[in-house]
Protein backbone atom coordinates (compact mmCIF):
# COMPACT_ATOMS: atom_id res chain seq x y z
CA UNK A 1 0.00 0.00 0.00
CA UNK A 2 2.74 2.19 1.10
CA UNK A 3 4.62 1.37 -1.91
CA UNK A 4 2.15 2.53 -4.49
CA UNK A 5 1.80 6.02 -2.82
CA UNK A 6 5.50 6.37 -3.44
CA UNK A 7 5.07 5.12 -6.83
CA UNK A 8 2.44 7.48 -7.69
CA UNK A 9 5.23 10.08 -6.34
CA UNK A 10 7.70 8.65 -8.49
CA UNK A 11 5.74 7.63 -11.22
CA UNK A 12 5.52 10.65 -12.87
CA UNK A 13 9.13 12.02 -13.02
CA UNK A 14 9.60 9.54 -16.14
CA UNK A 15 7.17 11.16 -18.73
CA UNK A 16 8.34 14.55 -17.84
CA UNK A 17 11.98 14.37 -18.40
CA UNK A 18 10.95 12.56 -21.52
CA UNK A 19 8.23 14.72 -22.40
CA UNK A 20 10.80 17.46 -22.23
CA UNK A 21 12.93 16.26 -24.39
CA UNK A 22 14.80 18.65 -27.70
CA UNK A 23 12.94 16.99 -30.36
CA UNK A 24 10.42 19.72 -30.59
CA UNK A 25 10.68 21.42 -33.60
CA UNK A 26 13.17 23.74 -33.58
CA UNK A 27 10.44 26.86 -33.45
CA UNK A 28 8.29 24.90 -31.10
CA UNK A 29 11.45 24.23 -28.93
CA UNK A 30 12.40 27.92 -28.78
CA UNK A 31 9.10 29.52 -27.66
CA UNK A 32 9.09 26.63 -25.24
CA UNK A 33 12.40 27.27 -23.99
CA UNK A 34 11.72 30.81 -23.36
CA UNK A 35 7.64 30.95 -21.92
CA UNK A 36 8.98 27.35 -19.51
CA UNK A 37 12.06 28.17 -18.36
CA UNK A 38 13.61 24.91 -20.08
CA UNK A 39 16.92 26.38 -19.88
CA UNK A 40 17.36 25.26 -16.38
CA UNK A 41 18.67 22.58 -15.40
CA UNK A 42 16.81 19.36 -15.29
CA UNK A 43 16.47 18.79 -11.70
CA UNK A 44 15.29 22.18 -11.16
CA UNK A 45 12.93 22.01 -13.91
CA UNK A 46 11.35 19.04 -12.71
CA UNK A 47 11.55 20.39 -8.97
CA UNK A 48 9.21 23.65 -10.69
CA UNK A 49 7.05 21.36 -12.75
CA UNK A 50 5.96 19.35 -9.72
CA UNK A 51 5.79 22.19 -7.27
CA UNK A 52 3.01 23.57 -9.72
CA UNK A 53 1.65 20.48 -10.24
CA UNK A 54 1.51 20.18 -6.23
CA UNK A 55 -0.08 23.92 -6.42
CA UNK A 56 -2.99 22.47 -8.60
CA UNK A 57 -1.33 24.08 -11.32
CA UNK A 58 -0.32 22.31 -14.66
CA UNK A 59 0.85 24.52 -16.53
CA UNK A 60 -0.63 26.86 -19.70
CA UNK A 61 -1.03 25.81 -23.00
CA UNK A 62 1.25 27.68 -25.53
CA UNK A 63 -0.86 27.35 -28.61
CA UNK A 64 -4.38 28.77 -27.25
CA UNK A 65 -3.28 30.12 -23.97
CA UNK A 66 -6.06 28.28 -21.95
CA UNK A 67 -4.88 26.32 -18.53
CA UNK A 68 -3.96 23.19 -19.15
CA UNK A 69 -5.77 22.28 -16.19
CA UNK A 70 -9.06 23.70 -17.06
CA UNK A 71 -8.59 21.75 -20.29
CA UNK A 72 -7.64 18.59 -19.06
CA UNK A 73 -10.98 19.12 -16.29
CA UNK A 74 -12.99 19.83 -19.61
CA UNK A 75 -12.50 16.21 -20.83
CA UNK A 76 -12.16 14.11 -18.18
CA UNK A 77 -15.95 13.21 -17.02
CA UNK A 78 -16.12 12.09 -20.44
CA UNK A 79 -13.32 9.50 -19.83
CA UNK A 80 -14.32 8.82 -17.08
CA UNK A 81 -18.22 8.27 -17.55
CA UNK A 82 -17.09 6.24 -20.59
CA UNK A 83 -14.18 4.02 -18.25
CA UNK A 84 -16.69 3.56 -15.47
CA UNK A 85 -19.34 2.98 -17.31
CA UNK A 86 -17.85 0.26 -19.63
CA UNK A 87 -16.38 -1.67 -16.28
CA UNK A 88 -20.10 -1.23 -14.56
CA UNK A 89 -21.22 -3.15 -17.86
CA UNK A 90 -18.51 -5.85 -17.91
CA UNK A 91 -19.31 -6.59 -14.49
CA UNK A 92 -22.74 -6.57 -14.82
CA UNK A 93 -22.68 -9.47 -17.85
CA UNK A 94 -19.53 -11.16 -17.13
CA UNK A 95 -20.04 -12.33 -13.62
CA UNK A 96 -23.52 -13.51 -14.14
CA UNK A 97 -21.93 -15.35 -17.54
CA UNK A 98 -18.97 -16.40 -15.50
CA UNK A 99 -21.76 -18.10 -13.04
CA UNK A 100 -23.63 -19.67 -15.73
CA UNK A 101 -20.87 -21.49 -16.88
CA UNK A 102 -19.04 -22.55 -13.38
CA UNK A 103 -22.49 -24.27 -12.67
CA UNK A 104 -22.74 -26.62 -15.17
CA UNK A 105 -18.95 -27.25 -16.23
CA UNK A 106 -19.06 -28.97 -19.67
CA UNK A 107 -21.95 -28.17 -20.59
CA UNK A 108 -22.96 -26.69 -24.18
CA UNK A 109 -23.24 -23.35 -22.55
CA UNK A 110 -20.15 -23.45 -20.86
CA UNK A 111 -18.39 -24.41 -24.33
CA UNK A 112 -19.95 -21.96 -25.93
CA UNK A 113 -19.56 -19.14 -22.89
CA UNK A 114 -15.54 -20.30 -23.31
CA UNK A 115 -15.62 -19.59 -26.89
CA UNK A 116 -17.18 -16.20 -26.89
CA UNK A 117 -15.05 -15.08 -23.91
CA UNK A 118 -11.89 -15.90 -25.86
CA UNK A 119 -13.56 -14.03 -28.65
CA UNK A 120 -14.19 -11.17 -27.22
CA UNK A 121 -10.86 -11.00 -25.30
CA UNK A 122 -9.17 -11.32 -28.59
CA UNK A 123 -10.78 -9.09 -31.14
CA UNK A 124 -9.15 -6.02 -30.14
CA UNK A 125 -11.74 -3.17 -28.65
CA UNK A 126 -11.39 -0.79 -31.90
CA UNK A 127 -12.27 -2.77 -34.46
CA UNK A 128 -15.81 -4.20 -31.91
CA UNK A 129 -16.07 -0.49 -31.96
CA UNK A 130 -15.88 -0.03 -35.93
CA UNK A 131 -18.25 -3.29 -36.28
CA UNK A 132 -20.80 -1.80 -33.55
CA UNK A 133 -20.80 1.55 -35.54
CA UNK A 134 -21.47 0.21 -38.75
CA UNK A 135 -24.56 -1.83 -37.99
CA UNK A 136 -26.38 0.60 -35.55
CA UNK A 137 -25.46 3.40 -36.90
CA UNK A 138 -24.44 2.84 -40.53
CA UNK A 139 -27.02 0.28 -41.33
CA UNK A 140 -29.71 -0.29 -39.41
CA UNK A 141 -29.53 3.53 -37.98
CA UNK A 142 -31.17 2.81 -34.52
CA UNK A 143 -28.27 5.52 -32.85
CA UNK A 144 -26.57 7.96 -33.73
CA UNK A 145 -22.71 7.75 -33.74
CA UNK A 146 -20.63 10.79 -33.50
CA UNK A 147 -19.58 12.83 -30.54
CA UNK A 148 -20.86 12.81 -27.11
CA UNK A 149 -23.89 14.43 -27.36
CA UNK A 150 -25.43 18.20 -26.35
CA UNK A 151 -24.61 19.69 -23.38
CA UNK A 152 -27.37 19.44 -20.57
CA UNK A 153 -29.19 16.75 -22.92
CA UNK A 154 -28.67 13.59 -20.63
CA UNK A 155 -30.96 11.70 -23.02
CA UNK A 156 -29.37 12.07 -26.07
CA UNK A 157 -25.59 11.60 -24.10
CA UNK A 158 -26.88 8.46 -22.52
CA UNK A 159 -27.78 7.11 -26.29
CA UNK A 160 -24.53 8.30 -27.68
CA UNK A 161 -23.05 6.17 -25.09
CA UNK A 162 -24.20 3.08 -25.74
CA UNK A 163 -22.04 1.97 -28.52
CA UNK A 164 -18.80 3.30 -27.23
CA UNK A 165 -19.42 1.52 -24.09
CA UNK A 166 -20.23 -1.54 -25.73
CA UNK A 167 -17.31 -1.26 -27.51
CA UNK A 168 -15.13 -1.01 -24.46
CA UNK A 169 -16.48 -3.19 -22.44
CA UNK A 170 -16.89 -5.80 -24.96
CA UNK A 171 -13.49 -7.72 -24.22
CA UNK A 172 -13.98 -7.06 -20.32
CA UNK A 173 -16.80 -9.17 -20.01
CA UNK A 174 -15.59 -12.20 -21.54
CA UNK A 175 -12.40 -11.58 -19.46
CA UNK A 176 -14.45 -11.94 -16.23
CA UNK A 177 -16.95 -14.18 -17.14
CA UNK A 178 -13.67 -16.55 -17.46
CA UNK A 179 -12.81 -15.09 -14.29
CA UNK A 180 -15.49 -15.85 -12.37
CA UNK A 181 -15.91 -19.20 -13.87
CA UNK A 182 -12.58 -20.08 -12.87
CA UNK A 183 -12.40 -18.96 -9.04
CA UNK A 184 -16.21 -20.11 -8.77
CA UNK A 185 -15.34 -23.51 -9.61
CA UNK A 186 -12.43 -22.94 -6.90
CA UNK A 187 -14.71 -21.82 -4.37
CA UNK A 188 -17.27 -24.94 -4.93
CA UNK A 189 -14.62 -27.08 -4.14
CA UNK A 190 -14.10 -25.73 -0.32
CA UNK A 191 -15.13 -27.55 2.45
CA UNK A 192 -17.25 -24.90 3.17
CA UNK A 193 -19.45 -25.35 0.68
CA UNK A 194 -19.49 -29.01 1.27
CA UNK A 195 -20.84 -28.25 4.94
CA UNK A 196 -22.91 -26.18 3.43
CA UNK A 197 -24.54 -28.71 1.22
CA UNK A 198 -24.83 -31.25 3.95
CA UNK A 199 -26.46 -29.05 6.48
CA UNK A 200 -29.22 -28.98 3.27
CA UNK A 201 -29.24 -25.79 1.99
CA UNK A 202 -30.58 -24.92 -1.19
CA UNK A 203 -28.15 -25.19 -3.81
CA UNK A 204 -29.63 -21.56 -4.47
CA UNK A 205 -28.69 -20.25 -1.36
CA UNK A 206 -25.28 -21.86 -1.49
CA UNK A 207 -24.40 -20.79 -4.82
CA UNK A 208 -25.78 -17.19 -4.70
CA UNK A 209 -25.25 -16.33 -0.74
CA UNK A 210 -21.84 -18.56 0.13
CA UNK A 211 -19.93 -18.88 -3.40
CA UNK A 212 -19.82 -16.09 -5.31
CA UNK A 213 -19.28 -13.85 -2.65
CA UNK A 214 -15.70 -15.33 -2.46
CA UNK A 215 -15.73 -16.01 -6.03
CA UNK A 216 -16.02 -12.09 -6.88
CA UNK A 217 -12.40 -11.48 -5.33
CA UNK A 218 -10.08 -11.90 -7.62
CA UNK A 219 -12.88 -9.71 -9.70
CA UNK A 220 -12.42 -6.50 -7.65
CA UNK A 221 -8.16 -6.79 -8.31
CA UNK A 222 -8.97 -7.29 -11.59
CA UNK A 223 -11.19 -4.24 -12.26
CA UNK A 224 -8.58 -2.05 -10.81
CA UNK A 225 -6.06 -2.94 -13.22
CA UNK A 226 -8.91 -2.75 -15.87
CA UNK A 227 -9.49 0.82 -15.35
CA UNK A 228 -5.71 1.43 -16.63
CA UNK A 229 -6.06 -0.72 -19.60
CA UNK A 230 -9.62 0.90 -20.20
CA UNK A 231 -8.16 3.88 -20.14
CA UNK A 232 -5.46 3.18 -22.86
CA UNK A 233 -8.66 1.56 -25.23
CA UNK A 234 -10.97 4.32 -24.71
CA UNK A 235 -8.00 6.35 -26.48
CA UNK A 236 -9.12 4.34 -29.27
CA UNK A 237 -12.47 4.35 -28.75
CA UNK A 238 -12.85 8.05 -28.37
CA UNK A 239 -11.61 8.16 -31.99
CA UNK A 240 -13.57 5.65 -33.69
CA UNK A 241 -16.79 7.68 -32.56
CA UNK A 242 -15.30 10.84 -32.14
CA UNK A 243 -15.81 11.48 -28.61
CA UNK A 244 -13.96 14.14 -26.60
CA UNK A 245 -11.91 13.32 -23.71
CA UNK A 246 -8.42 12.38 -22.18
CA UNK A 247 -7.66 10.36 -24.93
CA UNK A 248 -9.05 12.59 -28.16
CA UNK A 249 -7.22 15.20 -25.88
CA UNK A 250 -3.55 13.28 -25.76
CA UNK A 251 -3.53 12.26 -29.13
CA UNK A 252 -4.67 16.21 -30.60
CA UNK A 253 -2.04 16.97 -28.36
CA UNK A 254 0.43 14.91 -30.17
CA UNK A 255 -0.43 16.20 -33.44
CA UNK A 256 0.35 19.95 -32.50
CA UNK A 257 3.06 18.91 -31.02
CA UNK A 258 1.76 20.56 -27.57
CA UNK A 259 4.08 19.18 -24.91
CA UNK A 260 2.40 21.15 -22.01
CA UNK A 261 -0.99 19.63 -23.07
CA UNK A 262 0.51 16.44 -23.59
CA UNK A 263 2.46 16.83 -20.23
CA UNK A 264 -0.60 17.51 -18.21
CA UNK A 265 -3.02 14.80 -19.99
CA UNK A 266 -0.62 11.96 -19.45
CA UNK A 267 0.31 13.40 -15.60
CA UNK A 268 -3.32 12.94 -15.52
CA UNK A 269 -4.47 9.77 -16.79
CA UNK A 270 -1.31 8.24 -15.35
CA UNK A 271 -2.66 9.34 -11.32
CA UNK A 272 -5.63 7.84 -12.08
CA UNK A 273 -4.53 4.96 -13.36
CA UNK A 274 -2.33 4.50 -10.10
CA UNK A 275 -5.65 5.75 -7.88
CA UNK A 276 -7.60 2.91 -9.37
CA UNK A 277 -5.26 0.54 -8.70
CA UNK A 278 -5.18 1.93 -4.92
CA UNK A 279 -9.08 2.00 -4.95
CA UNK A 280 -8.66 -1.99 -5.71
CA UNK A 281 -5.86 -3.03 -3.37
CA UNK A 282 -8.24 -0.98 -0.37
CA UNK A 283 -11.64 -2.44 -1.82
CA UNK A 284 -9.58 -6.04 -2.06
CA UNK A 285 -8.89 -5.71 1.78
CA UNK A 286 -12.32 -4.84 2.67
CA UNK A 287 -14.26 -7.68 1.30
CA UNK A 288 -11.42 -10.09 1.88
CA UNK A 289 -10.37 -10.20 5.64
CA UNK A 290 -7.79 -12.94 4.82
CA UNK A 291 -5.63 -9.92 3.20
CA UNK A 292 -5.77 -8.08 6.19
CA UNK A 293 -2.59 -7.94 7.86
CA UNK A 294 -2.83 -9.13 11.54
CA UNK A 295 -2.54 -6.59 14.05
CA UNK B 1 5.82 -34.42 -30.43
CA UNK B 2 3.88 -35.29 -27.43
CA UNK B 3 4.04 -31.32 -26.53
CA UNK B 4 3.10 -30.43 -30.44
CA UNK B 5 -0.25 -33.50 -30.38
CA UNK B 6 -1.26 -31.72 -26.48
CA UNK B 7 -0.95 -28.65 -28.41
CA UNK B 8 -2.99 -29.81 -31.27
CA UNK B 9 -5.47 -31.74 -29.42
CA UNK B 10 -7.28 -29.07 -28.16
CA UNK B 11 -10.14 -27.64 -30.64
CA UNK B 12 -8.86 -24.00 -29.46
CA UNK B 13 -5.30 -25.46 -30.32
CA UNK B 14 -6.40 -26.89 -33.46
CA UNK B 15 -8.27 -23.82 -34.99
CA UNK B 16 -5.85 -21.45 -33.46
CA UNK B 17 -2.36 -23.22 -34.68
CA UNK B 18 -4.62 -23.05 -38.79
CA UNK B 19 -4.79 -19.81 -38.11
CA UNK B 20 -1.57 -18.90 -37.02
CA UNK B 21 -0.26 -20.90 -40.08
CA UNK B 22 -2.08 -19.22 -42.52
CA UNK B 23 -0.87 -15.65 -40.63
CA UNK B 24 2.62 -17.04 -40.98
CA UNK B 25 2.73 -17.88 -44.27
CA UNK B 26 1.01 -14.88 -45.33
CA UNK B 27 3.79 -13.03 -43.91
CA UNK B 28 6.42 -15.03 -44.97
CA UNK B 29 5.35 -15.53 -49.32
CA UNK B 30 3.44 -12.00 -48.80
CA UNK B 31 5.43 -10.78 -52.16
CA UNK B 32 4.60 -14.17 -53.97
CA UNK B 33 0.90 -14.49 -52.74
CA UNK B 34 0.07 -11.14 -53.58
CA UNK B 35 -1.68 -10.56 -56.90
CA UNK B 36 -0.52 -7.09 -57.26
CA UNK B 37 1.88 -5.03 -55.40
CA UNK B 38 0.17 -3.45 -52.65
CA UNK B 39 1.49 0.19 -53.49
CA UNK B 40 -0.10 -0.17 -57.19
CA UNK B 41 -2.16 3.20 -57.55
CA UNK B 42 -5.10 2.73 -59.70
CA UNK B 43 -7.87 5.21 -59.39
CA UNK B 44 -10.57 3.85 -61.64
CA UNK B 45 -10.85 0.82 -60.00
CA UNK B 46 -11.31 2.80 -56.37
CA UNK B 47 -13.59 0.85 -54.01
CA UNK B 48 -14.29 -2.15 -56.65
CA UNK B 49 -16.62 -4.99 -54.73
CA UNK B 50 -15.07 -8.42 -54.35
CA UNK B 51 -14.43 -9.79 -57.78
CA UNK B 52 -12.10 -12.39 -59.64
CA UNK B 53 -10.08 -9.55 -60.10
CA UNK B 54 -9.69 -7.93 -56.85
CA UNK B 55 -10.41 -10.84 -54.37
CA UNK B 56 -11.20 -8.87 -51.54
CA UNK B 57 -12.06 -5.14 -53.65
CA UNK B 58 -9.79 -2.30 -53.61
CA UNK B 59 -9.68 0.54 -51.15
CA UNK B 60 -9.88 4.53 -51.44
CA UNK B 61 -6.69 4.23 -54.48
CA UNK B 62 -7.93 1.46 -56.04
CA UNK B 63 -5.02 -0.50 -54.31
CA UNK B 64 -5.71 -4.55 -54.38
CA UNK B 65 -7.23 -4.98 -50.70
CA UNK B 66 -5.69 -8.77 -51.24
CA UNK B 67 -2.46 -7.90 -51.32
CA UNK B 68 -2.34 -5.11 -48.68
CA UNK B 69 -3.43 -7.36 -46.15
CA UNK B 70 -1.06 -10.03 -46.78
CA UNK B 71 1.56 -7.33 -46.53
CA UNK B 72 0.35 -6.00 -43.41
CA UNK B 73 0.22 -9.97 -41.75
CA UNK B 74 4.31 -9.36 -42.42
CA UNK B 75 4.22 -5.42 -40.31
CA UNK B 76 2.28 -6.96 -37.47
CA UNK B 77 4.65 -10.55 -37.48
CA UNK B 78 7.72 -8.00 -37.81
CA UNK B 79 6.46 -5.86 -35.10
CA UNK B 80 5.25 -8.35 -32.44
CA UNK B 81 8.55 -10.68 -32.91
CA UNK B 82 10.59 -8.27 -33.26
CA UNK B 83 9.75 -6.74 -30.16
CA UNK B 84 8.57 -9.49 -27.80
CA UNK B 85 12.02 -11.02 -28.88
CA UNK B 86 13.58 -7.55 -27.16
CA UNK B 87 11.26 -7.67 -24.41
CA UNK B 88 12.12 -11.44 -23.72
CA UNK B 89 16.05 -10.73 -23.75
CA UNK B 90 15.92 -7.48 -22.19
CA UNK B 91 13.17 -8.43 -19.15
CA UNK B 92 14.99 -11.98 -18.77
CA UNK B 93 18.43 -9.96 -18.31
CA UNK B 94 17.09 -7.68 -15.74
CA UNK B 95 15.13 -10.58 -14.08
CA UNK B 96 18.34 -12.76 -13.53
CA UNK B 97 19.65 -10.05 -12.46
CA UNK B 98 17.03 -9.02 -9.72
CA UNK B 99 17.19 -12.34 -8.81
CA UNK B 100 20.78 -12.93 -8.52
CA UNK B 101 22.65 -9.20 -7.84
CA UNK B 102 22.76 -7.63 -4.62
CA UNK B 103 19.33 -6.77 -2.83
CA UNK B 104 20.28 -3.21 -3.81
CA UNK B 105 20.07 -4.24 -7.68
CA UNK B 106 17.17 -6.21 -6.68
CA UNK B 107 15.12 -3.62 -4.94
CA UNK B 108 16.51 -1.24 -8.14
CA UNK B 109 14.81 -3.50 -11.33
CA UNK B 110 11.76 -3.82 -9.61
CA UNK B 111 11.29 -0.25 -8.69
CA UNK B 112 12.12 0.39 -12.59
CA UNK B 113 9.60 -2.73 -13.50
CA UNK B 114 6.49 -0.94 -11.14
CA UNK B 115 7.69 2.72 -12.69
CA UNK B 116 7.02 1.28 -16.06
CA UNK B 117 3.95 -1.04 -15.43
CA UNK B 118 2.42 1.76 -13.72
CA UNK B 119 2.05 3.39 -17.10
CA UNK B 120 -1.37 1.65 -18.84
CA UNK B 121 1.16 0.44 -22.15
CA UNK B 122 -1.14 2.33 -24.74
CA UNK B 123 -0.61 5.77 -22.93
CA UNK B 124 2.96 5.26 -22.87
CA UNK B 125 3.47 4.07 -26.33
CA UNK B 126 1.57 7.61 -27.04
CA UNK B 127 4.09 9.99 -24.77
CA UNK B 128 7.29 8.02 -26.71
CA UNK B 129 6.36 8.23 -30.16
CA UNK B 130 4.77 11.97 -29.48
CA UNK B 131 8.18 12.98 -27.89
CA UNK B 132 10.81 11.06 -30.09
CA UNK B 133 8.27 11.10 -33.27
CA UNK B 134 7.05 8.08 -35.09
CA UNK B 135 8.53 5.33 -36.68
CA UNK B 136 9.20 1.66 -36.88
CA UNK B 137 12.12 1.59 -34.65
CA UNK B 138 10.57 3.61 -31.94
CA UNK B 139 7.38 1.19 -31.94
CA UNK B 140 9.30 -1.78 -31.63
CA UNK B 141 11.25 -0.32 -28.79
CA UNK B 142 8.68 1.20 -27.02
CA UNK B 143 6.29 -2.25 -26.65
CA UNK B 144 9.20 -4.26 -26.16
CA UNK B 145 9.95 -1.81 -23.14
CA UNK B 146 6.69 -2.04 -22.15
CA UNK B 147 6.29 -5.69 -22.32
CA UNK B 148 9.78 -5.99 -20.53
CA UNK B 149 8.54 -5.97 -17.13
CA UNK B 150 6.45 -8.99 -17.14
CA UNK B 151 9.07 -10.96 -18.67
CA UNK B 152 11.19 -10.09 -15.64
CA UNK B 153 9.19 -10.56 -13.28
CA UNK B 154 8.15 -14.26 -14.27
CA UNK B 155 11.98 -14.96 -14.76
CA UNK B 156 12.94 -13.28 -11.41
CA UNK B 157 10.08 -15.89 -9.89
CA UNK B 158 11.18 -18.77 -11.48
CA UNK B 159 15.20 -17.92 -10.62
CA UNK B 160 13.82 -18.38 -7.23
CA UNK B 161 11.84 -21.05 -7.23
CA UNK B 162 13.88 -22.90 -9.21
CA UNK B 163 17.58 -22.02 -7.52
CA UNK B 164 15.98 -23.73 -4.51
CA UNK B 165 15.74 -26.71 -5.78
CA UNK B 166 18.07 -29.73 -4.38
CA UNK B 167 19.57 -30.60 -7.85
CA UNK B 168 21.08 -26.59 -8.20
CA UNK B 169 22.48 -26.73 -4.37
CA UNK B 170 24.48 -30.41 -5.74
CA UNK B 171 25.70 -28.36 -8.47
CA UNK B 172 27.17 -25.61 -5.91
CA UNK B 173 28.30 -28.22 -4.02
CA UNK B 174 30.39 -29.55 -6.70
CA UNK B 175 31.92 -26.22 -7.32
CA UNK B 176 30.01 -25.25 -10.35
CA UNK B 177 30.71 -21.16 -11.31
CA UNK B 178 27.48 -19.27 -10.83
CA UNK B 179 27.77 -18.35 -14.77
CA UNK B 180 27.58 -21.99 -15.39
CA UNK B 181 24.64 -22.77 -13.12
CA UNK B 182 22.91 -20.42 -14.55
CA UNK B 183 23.64 -21.16 -18.50
CA UNK B 184 23.20 -24.65 -17.99
CA UNK B 185 20.51 -25.17 -15.32
CA UNK B 186 18.53 -22.36 -14.57
CA UNK B 187 17.90 -20.80 -17.83
CA UNK B 188 17.10 -24.13 -19.34
CA UNK B 189 14.65 -24.62 -16.60
CA UNK B 190 12.62 -21.32 -16.65
CA UNK B 191 12.25 -21.17 -20.15
CA UNK B 192 8.90 -22.94 -20.14
CA UNK B 193 6.76 -20.27 -18.56
CA UNK B 194 8.99 -17.37 -20.63
CA UNK B 195 7.52 -18.44 -23.58
CA UNK B 196 4.86 -19.09 -22.55
CA UNK B 197 4.24 -15.80 -22.29
CA UNK B 198 5.60 -14.58 -25.29
CA UNK B 199 2.98 -16.30 -26.98
CA UNK B 200 0.43 -15.05 -24.97
CA UNK B 201 1.64 -11.72 -25.87
CA UNK B 202 1.88 -11.47 -29.51
CA UNK B 203 -1.73 -10.99 -30.12
CA UNK B 204 -1.73 -8.39 -27.45
CA UNK B 205 1.38 -6.64 -29.39
CA UNK B 206 -0.38 -7.19 -32.72
CA UNK B 207 -3.50 -4.91 -30.86
CA UNK B 208 -1.41 -2.24 -29.94
CA UNK B 209 0.74 -2.05 -33.03
CA UNK B 210 -2.79 -1.56 -35.02
CA UNK B 211 -4.38 0.44 -32.51
CA UNK B 212 -0.89 2.98 -32.60
CA UNK B 213 -1.30 2.56 -36.66
CA UNK B 214 -4.90 3.52 -36.46
CA UNK B 215 -4.50 6.44 -35.00
CA UNK B 216 -1.18 7.32 -37.61
CA UNK B 217 1.58 6.91 -34.83
CA UNK B 218 2.33 3.27 -35.72
CA UNK B 219 3.91 1.84 -38.54
CA UNK B 220 5.21 4.74 -41.17
CA UNK B 221 3.71 4.65 -44.80
CA UNK B 222 4.39 3.50 -47.29
CA UNK B 223 4.02 -0.17 -45.12
CA UNK B 224 0.16 -0.69 -45.09
CA UNK B 225 -0.27 -1.83 -41.52
CA UNK B 226 -4.17 -3.68 -40.76
CA UNK B 227 -4.20 -1.13 -37.79
CA UNK B 228 -3.79 1.65 -41.07
CA UNK B 229 -5.98 -0.29 -43.22
CA UNK B 230 -8.68 0.16 -40.96
CA UNK B 231 -8.39 3.67 -40.61
CA UNK B 232 -8.42 4.19 -44.03
CA UNK B 233 -11.30 2.13 -44.63
CA UNK B 234 -13.01 3.77 -41.44
CA UNK B 235 -12.32 7.69 -43.13
CA UNK B 236 -14.33 6.29 -46.33
CA UNK B 237 -16.84 4.68 -44.71
CA UNK B 238 -19.33 6.69 -46.43
CA UNK B 239 -17.96 5.52 -49.86
CA UNK B 240 -17.58 1.82 -48.57
CA UNK B 241 -17.70 -0.32 -45.94
CA UNK B 242 -16.02 -2.91 -47.95
CA UNK B 243 -12.14 -2.42 -46.87
CA UNK B 244 -12.97 -1.25 -43.11
CA UNK B 245 -14.72 -4.92 -43.01
CA UNK B 246 -12.26 -6.84 -44.64
CA UNK B 247 -9.66 -5.59 -43.04
CA UNK B 248 -11.54 -5.40 -39.58
CA UNK B 249 -12.00 -8.95 -39.78
CA UNK B 250 -7.81 -9.79 -40.92
CA UNK B 251 -7.14 -8.16 -37.40
CA UNK B 252 -9.93 -9.66 -35.30
CA UNK B 253 -9.17 -13.12 -37.22
CA UNK B 254 -5.17 -12.99 -36.56
CA UNK B 255 -5.38 -11.90 -33.47
CA UNK B 256 -8.34 -14.61 -32.67
CA UNK B 257 -5.97 -17.71 -34.05
CA UNK B 258 -3.18 -16.34 -31.96
CA UNK B 259 -4.06 -16.11 -28.47
CA UNK B 260 -6.37 -19.18 -28.91
CA UNK B 261 -2.85 -20.66 -29.80
CA UNK B 262 -1.33 -19.01 -27.16
CA UNK B 263 -3.91 -20.50 -24.55
CA UNK B 264 -3.42 -24.64 -25.49
CA UNK B 265 0.18 -23.56 -25.58
CA UNK B 266 0.01 -22.85 -22.18
CA UNK B 267 -2.43 -25.52 -21.30
CA UNK B 268 -0.16 -27.70 -22.20
CA UNK B 269 2.74 -26.33 -20.44
CA UNK B 270 1.02 -26.06 -17.39
CA UNK B 271 -2.12 -28.64 -17.35
CA UNK B 272 -2.92 -27.04 -14.20
CA UNK B 273 -4.29 -23.95 -15.56
CA UNK B 274 -6.92 -26.05 -17.04
CA UNK B 275 -10.29 -26.24 -15.16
Amino acid sequence: MLLLFVLTALVPGDPVTALLGPQASPEYARRFVAEMGLDQPLPIRFLRFFGHVLAGDLGTDPISGRRVWAMVAAVVPYTVVLTFASIGLAVALGVPLGCIAAVRPGSVADHMLAFGSVTLIAVPGFVVAIVLLLVFSVWLDWLPVLGAGRAGDWADQARRLVLPVLALAAGWVGYIARLVRASMLEVLNEPYIRTSRAFGLPRRVILYKYALKNACVPVVAVVGLGVGRLLGGAVLIEIVFARPGLGRLVLDAINSRNTAVLQGAVLVVVVLFALANLGADLLYAAIDPRLRRPG
Amino acid sequence: MTFLRRVLGRPGGMVGAAIVAAVAAAALFAPWLSPYDPDRLSILERFAGLSPAHVLGTDQLGRDLLSRLLHGASVAMAVSLSSIGLALLGGTALGLLAASASPVWERAVLVLFDIVASFPSLILALAVVAVLGPSNTHLVGVVAVTLAPQFGRVARAQVLTVRALPFLEAERILGASAWRIMAHHVLPNIAGPLIVLASMEIPVVITIEAGLSFIGLGVRPPLASWGTLIYDGYSYLSDSTLPVLVSSAALALATLGFTLLGEAVRDAVDPRSVR
